[in-house]
């Protein structure tokens, strides 16, 4: 039943006469969803609620982490098992209203890693595909704008697999955003692209958002591009959001090291924060019962708070004698347990006052050092080498 | 050379393949799209035709066309006469039995349309039967030619289920295999010779028409039937 709104009749003029552009401000897409997805590693149930609103949201994960299965339910091209997914207050889906438009009236915007450019169409007319209800000259008008603004239009003739990467990459955002739609959802879209072509692509799309104002999430397994992007980030793992908030806060929290990133490293050890440094970007952290400490970097976190310290073998030092003038902040005295060869490296065990720490050397240096087990060396840790993990 | 058999043959086949268009499209669209778990029921009945012999289809196509059935009974009572020993009876028998070889190369190049270009062009606002317009069929050209062309070189040599159902009237049922069959038994070798390689040429004709723009251009589809038998 439509909800009849009335308007009296004075108000009605007073609007005309001043008619100001106003867009429809809250078109915040909001996400509350349980879906069981399979990944290679297993089925895993993918559980999010979120709020994306103007602007870039980025989505964080490793592959697997079910990032693409959380785009597809938003553009209706798979089915959450339940929830909600509202735009501007209207909802998508809804699972207890037993509410699911399907993809093609959602008027969701959707680019995919693999661009789908429609082989048999020129690049005008993939542009112009989602514009079947206009008029040929006014469906021409509006592709050849965008075209212009992504600085394609010579292209216009030519199929996709007559254009380069990074122009099929221009024409399928162009396709889809010249319908206008009221969310955008990428997909890994710029993961094909070099540095250049990559940073004018975000430009264009910025350039364009400003005078859109849509929720884009914006999916990637990239560090870099989430720092050049932006505002707002979302870390998924396993299904799960595990942190959510601007990059720098994101980017750097413990939670961020997962467990199947924690597998590269030799030397893990649980350990409580002692102190913070903030003014110079580090912190203590003591290594499990032992008396050990090390300086490793900031993160966000409370002293005492448990946490996992991952380093890698091939990133220590050793010495045979007390080191001086180093910049590594962590020097610890121990004693050489064994010895053990891998084809050409050399791990050797140092017990450092109750933490053990394995330690890559080269045969040169065993022979050089003459180590031994039982003789007295130190281990020297560079803050940066330690990683931090959520327990 | 009996050109009487041979245009009616042409017509038989023209029409069966262009009616087998309409009808094997949303069969093959149905077959490449649908979840259903018995589909592959449907899948073997479609099939059928391919390893049956034309015997066993004509005799049934036959009882079923008969004044003894509802279908018969129905057409009788609209024209006033049976369907059997009827060009419309033919057709009716050809349709069926050319039906895989329509619906096997649709259906494939349906299936060869990447997953990818329909998601977006969902996204991009067109409902399935949208999309099916103005993607899938587009792509798939290919297997379009070359069921029309494998349903009518198919229909254009049949022999079994033509004489089960049409009998062997001449310039209502009489096709060419048939009359082929005639002058052999007529011991008119010649004339049986002559018949025969103009089927025989311009079914090669045909498959190479097929096979070239497979080669040479409208490269996007696979075989799920391979023009032989």
């Amino acid at each position: 039943m439509a909800l009849k709104i009335i308007i009296p009749a004075r108000i009605i003029p007073s609007r005309r006469a001043a008619p100001t552009l106003i867009r429809p401000i809250s078109a915040d897409l909001e996400v509350r969803i349980r879906k069981r997805f399979a990944n290679p590693e297993g089925t895993f149930t993918l559980n999010v609620h979120f709020r994306a609103l103007a602007g870039f949201t980025i989505l964080f994960g490793a592959s697997g982490a079910g990032k693409t299965t959380l785009l597809d339910c938003i553009a209706g091209l798979t089915h959450p098992d339940e929830g909600r997914i509202a735009v501007g207050g209207e909802d998508l889906y809804d699972s207890e209203m037993r509410r699911d438009v399907p993809a093609w009236r959602r008027n969701i915007g959707y680019v995919h890693q693999d661009l789908a450019l429609f082989p048999h169409l020129t690049a005008e007319e993939n542009v112009g595909y989602g514009l079947r209800e206009l008029s040929t000259s006014a469906r021409q008008e509006r592709s050849r704008a965008i075209l212009t603004l992504f600085r394609i239009e010579d292209l216009r003739d030519r199929r996709p697999a007559q254009i380069s990467g990074g122009e099929r990459q221009r024409v399928a955002l162009a396709r889809t955003l010249v319908t206008e739609p009221r969310v955008l959802l990428l997909d890994e879209p710029l993961a094909a692209l070099d540095r250049p072509t990559k940073s004018s692509l975000i430009g264009d799309l910025r350039q364009w958002n400003q005078h859109h104002r849509i929720p884009i999430i914006f999916v990637t397994h990239n560090r870099e591009e989430v720092f050049a992007l932006g505002n707002e980030v979302i870390m998924l793992d396993n299904g799960r959001i595990v942190a959510q908030g601007q990059p720098y806060e994101v980017m750097r929290a413990p939670q961020l090291e997962t467990v199947a990133q924690l597998s590269g490293f030799e030397n893990v050890f649980d350990a409580t924060v002692r102190a913070l440094h903030n003014d110079r970007g580090s912190m203590t952290c003591q290594l499990g019962s032992s008396p050990v400490e090390l300086e490793t970097p900031l993160v966000r976190a409370e002293v005492g708070s448990h946490l996992r310290v991952g380093v890698r073998a091939g990133d220590l030092l050793l010495a045979i004698e007390t080191p001086q003038g180093l910049s590594a902040r962590n020097i610890l005295p121990g004693t050489l347990r064994r010895l053990e060869q891998r084809d050409v490296i050399v791990s050797a065990f140092v017990d450092c006052r109750g933490a053990e720490f394995e330690v890559h050397v080269t045969l040169a240096a065993r022979e050089e050092l003459q180590l031994r087990p039982g003789q007295n060396v130190w281990v020297v840790v560079k803050t940066h080498s330690c990683h931090l993990m959520g327990m | 050379m009996n050109w009487e058999a041979f245009w009616l043959t042409v017509r038989l086949a023209a029409i069966v393949s262009t009616l087998l268009l309409v009808i094997g499209i949303p069969i093959a669209c149905w077959l490449t799209y649908s979840r259903w778990r018995w589909k592959f029921l449907v899948e073997a009945a479609v099939a059928l035709p391919i390893v049956l012999p034309p015997t066993v289809l004509g005799f049934y196509v036959l009882v079923a066309l008969g004044s003894r059935s509802p279908l018969g009974r129905w057409w009788e009572s609209i024209t006033g006469h049976t369907l059997a020993f009827t060009f419309e009876g033919l057709v009716i028998g050809s349709l069926l039995y050319s039906l895989p070889f329509a619906v096997q190369p649709f259906s494939a190049a349906f299936g060869a349309v990447d997953g990818s270009l329909l998601r977006a062009s969902a996204s991009l606002g067109d409902s399935p039967l949208q999309t099916f317009r103005r993607i899938v069929l587009p792509l798939s050209k290919a297997g379009l030619v070359t069921g029309f062309a494998l349903s009518f070189a198919h229909t254009l040599g049949e022999f079994g289920v033509v004489l089960m159902v049409g009998g062997n009237i001449p310039g209502v049922t009489r096709t060419i295999s048939i009359d082929i069959y005639d002058q052999v038994q007529a011991a008119n070798y010649s004339s049986a010779n002559q018949t025969a390689l103009l089927l025989l040429i311009l079914s090669f004709l045909l498959l190479s028409v097929v096979y070239g723009l497979h080669r040479f251009g409208l490269k996007r589809s696979t075989w799920a039937v391979g023009p032989w038998r």
